[in-house]
């Protein structure tokens, strides 16, 4: 009774355990390592001169203000094609369907989209928006593409929260006779606002990240444009492209890493956002 | 009222067009890769095509032999997994199993922003630490080798094994695990011989998702490979599939065979995505009819 | 001869009192069956016996628990060895998402056990002592989830007869089977103390009086009377033992 377990099962243990601290370990320290890199590295090259021009030959400087301008027009043209889809979607999903195999259908699609590599996205995209529909590379043709990509996690995270609106909601508002499109406007889209939201920042992260998808169809563009109507139909690279362009053709490494330290204070926003977000979900 | 009646039908086919977007967006992308990829194949052979050991798509007797795009796209998938999986795995059982919900919460937040971290900035970091390195350690040429894309491989995979794996460890049930503790089990041999092998379908898919990442990973493994078209070896530079097609992308001309064999590589990369999709669709679907 | 002994035992969950003072001596190859009311305690009291109420994050106990004069509430104590010498049998069957047989080996290969032929020899003796082994012997390889839920429960008590327990926990082992199932365990049960001590805790006032030879009434944390099963049921000293097995409340 009192003999304690055996040599061989102790040591079992006892090695197990020390690799699950050590693989834990690794995945940490990779983290703290990549990121303290990266900003140790980063930090010290941003520059309000970086920040606020833009590239000129002319003078041999270097500056990111239109890559950043860029970011912004992507997310915002992608936010703006993918979450009416998306949402109509979960909701068409969600409160018309009644066929199960076509609920499983759209949503086998979807899964599927989710599992294409950006860079077919990207080449499809080229094939598709730049060349066929003559849109060239521009940015409409890049967040169209990116729309695509993202379509999936709007759904998703629409659908998550249409699920748990209560159906007395959906009855009360019938009973008092209304239609359902009033009841989906009235009732179904502000009380799915957070899932809405939540995917919205999701995908941001996503966008900024992106730069395989975009490389084909926004292009490279660095030069600033008068308004965002004009720069739809310009070439721009977002911050990503940027940094794969000025590192891999041009040697910049100091500029990339300023690129890359923005990136990772984007990304860290984008997470506690989307904590933010599931906590009041 | 014949207002809202209208809007009521208008309302419902926006809707449904919403709903069909995702099925016509893979239908078109499949549609497209079959089109654009298939001549190519045509004109130099299916055999020649995914077989032949040289590619070699400008000068005056182009060869289009992929295998050695192929080949290193499964070597450095396959090397990212024996390295990614393990460590992945324990620190799901970690996150699972044995962390409190304090220390989980900082290592899933980690684990979290490692998924975030783009592909370029994987692809920048390795070539500034890892290249260099990995010349004067091994003494070689040049550091821009398979050995580089796999290490770069493993810890973009390492999040999408976590995650998966996570969830199918903490959906073990409880029973199984008191069961065997009443038996005289310790944790450590209740983890590994009960939650982890009833887990395991759902660690599978962890695994799928991560290799289906590695398959369709294209810039870091492009900032670090070195894009020759070598046959596989862990000291060489290596063209990826994803790299084949984004190096020469942008050069080829429009219409030549040179083009037209570049979508032919996409759509080989997409039949294995779509392979690997598959497969975790029916790793999923297995784990949630039980 | 007592085999299990506890004095002034107090357990908490937190703040809230889940056991009182509970002295009790559980009597070597007999059956004795612990009766209540939910929430009484009596799940909670089992499953101190083999520390798996160790497990919950929380607990705290006072008071004394000796097995074969051994104090298992010690921290030097080693678990393992405990739980394979107290087995224990839950409510709903769990056996493992595996084979059958590789049911029954699970716990003697954990405990060392890695001969062939001799854990041939324990899955058939185990499955045989759990009335299991006719209905099975064909399809030992075959998952474990393929029988039935009495079937599954059987297997689960020759998984834990598969460690030559001492001792056999049995947390309502039959609330989840059929009749015919439940027929079947208590019949097995009866079989088995004559080489096991069993503990059962029931819901079933009658499967008490049908197998056990003891009986133990907990209410609200505290042990309010224990006996020879005949003398409880036919004459309580106990009013509250009365109101309930005369099914005044519970």
């Amino acid at each position: 009774m009192n003999e304690s377990l055996s040599p061989k099962r102790k040591v079992y243990g006892v090695l197990l355990q020390g690799f699950i601290f050590l693989c834990t370990g690794i995945t940490v320290a990779l983290l703290v390592g990549l990121l303290g890199y990266i900003f140790y590295q980063g930090l010290g090259h941003i520059s309000w001169k970086l920040l606020s021009t833009a590239r000129s030959a002319l003078e041999d400087t270097i500056g990111i203000l239109p890559n950043i301008i860029y970011t912004l027009y992507i997310i915002f043209t992608t936010l703006l094609i993918a979450i009416p889809i998306g949402v109509g979607a979960a909701i068409y999903l969600n409160e018309y369907v009644v066929n199960k195999r076509f609920v499983q259908i759209i949503e086998f699609a979807a899964e599927t989209l989710s599992g294409i590599p950006s860079i077919i996205f990207g080449l499809v995209g080229y094939m598709f928006f730049c060349q066929k529909l003559k849109l060239g590379s521009s940015i409409l043709a890049g967040s169209l593409t990116l729309s695509i990509m993202i379509l999936p996690t709007i759904i998703r995270t629409t659908q998550e929260t249409l699920k748990t609106v209560p159906n007395t909601y959906r009855e009360g508002s019938f009973a008092l006779g209304a239609t359902k499109w009033y009841m989906i406007r009235t009732i179904l889209i502000p009380s799915s606002l957070d899932g809405i939201l939540s995917g919205a920042i999701l995908s941001i992260g996503r966008i900024v990240g992106e730069s395989a998808a975009l490389i084909f169809t926004a292009g490279t563009g660095y030069v600033l444009v008068k308004n965002y109507f004009e720069a739809l139909q310009t070439s721009g690279g977002s911050l990503s492209v940027a940094l794969y362009v000025y590192v891999y053709e041009h040697g910049e490494f100091g500029v990339g890493f300023a690129i890359a330290s923005i990136l990772m204070l984007i990304v860290f926003t984008v997470n506690v956002a989307t904590k933010a977000v599931k906590k009041k979900i | 009222m014949k207002i809202r009646v209208m809007l009521e039908k208008v309302m419902n086919v926006i809707l449904c067009l919403s709903g069909v977007t995702a099925i016509a967006a893979v239908f078109v992308i499949s549609l497209y890769m079959l089109i654009n990829g298939v001549p190519a194949i045509q004109k130099v052979g299916l055999v020649p095509f995914l077989f032949g050991q040289t590619w070699r798509s400008t000068g005056s007797n182009p060869e289009y032999g992929i295998l050695p795009f192929l080949l290193t796209s499964v070597y450095g998938t396959f090397g990212a997994c024996l390295v990614g999986v393990p460590i992945g795995l324990m620190t799901s059982v970690f996150l699972a199993k044995i962390a409190n919900s304090k220390i989980a919460g900082v290592v899933t937040g980690a684990v979290e922003l490692l998924a975030g971290i783009p592909s370029v900035v994987y692809g920048l970091i390795g070539m500034l630490v890892l290249v260099p390195n990995i010349r004067t350690i091994f003494h070689l040429k040049t550091g821009t080798t398979l050995f580089s894309a796999i290490i770069v491989l493993t810890i973009m995979i390492l999040p999408s094994i976590i995650n998966v794996s996570v969830t199918a460890l903490k959906a073990v049930p409880k029973e199984y695990e008191e069961a065997s503790y009443a038996l005289g089990a310790t944790k450590i041999e209740t983890i590994f011989k009960v939650s982890i092998p009833a887990a395991k379908s759902g660690i599978a898919a962890g695994i799928v998702l991560g290799i289906g990442r590695a398959v369709g990973e294209a810039m870091a493994v492009m900032m670090v490979a070195g894009n020759v078209a070598n046959m596989p070896s862990f000291f060489k530079s290596v063209t990826f599939l994803t790299t084949a097609i984004a190096k020469e992308m942008a050069y080829a001309p429009n219409g030549s065979l040179q083009k037209q064999a570049l979508y032919s590589i996409a759509l080989v990369l997409f039949i294995f995505i779509m392979v690997i999709n598959m497969v975790l669709n029916i790793l999923l679907k297995g784990r949630k009819e039980k | 001869m007592d085999i299990i002994k506890t004095r002034k035992l107090n357990l908490y969950y937190g703040t809230f009192q889940a056991l009182k003072g509970i002295d009790m001596d559980i009597a070597e190859k007999e059956i004795t069956a612990f009766i209540g009311p939910s929430g009484c305690g009596k799940s909670t009291f089992l499953k101190t016996l083999n520390r798996m109420i160790h497990m919950v994050p929380g607990v705290k106990i006072t008071g004394e628990v000796s097995y074969r004069g051994k104090d298992i509430l010690s921290n030097t104590i080693d678990e393992t060895n405990l739980r394979k010498n107290i087995g224990m049998v839950f409510q709903k069957p769990n056996p493992f998402p595996m084979s059958i047989y590789d049911n029954i080996a699970y716990g003697p290969k954990l405990h060392g056990n890695t001969n062939k032929a001799q854990l041939n020899d324990l899955v058939e003796k185990s499955l045989r002592g759990a009335a299991l082994w006719d209905e099975v012997k064909d399809r030992l390889k075959k998952s474990a989830s393929g029988l039935s839920g009495g079937q599954q429960q059987r297997l689960c008590i020759a998984r834990a007869l598969s460690v030559s327990p001492d001792v056999l926990l049995m947390d309502e082992p039959t609330s989840a089977l059929d009749p015919a199932s439940t027929m079947k365990i208590e019949e097995l049960m009866i079989e088995l103390k004559k080489d096991y001590t069993v503990v059962i805790v029931t819901h079933n006032m009658q499967q008490a009086t049908r197998i056990s030879d003891k009986t133990a009434f907990f209410l609200v944390g505290e042990l309010i009377e224990m006996g020879k099963t005949d003398d409880v049921f036919s004459l309580p000293k106990d009013k509250r033992t009365e109101d309930y097995i005369t099914g005044r409340f519970g």
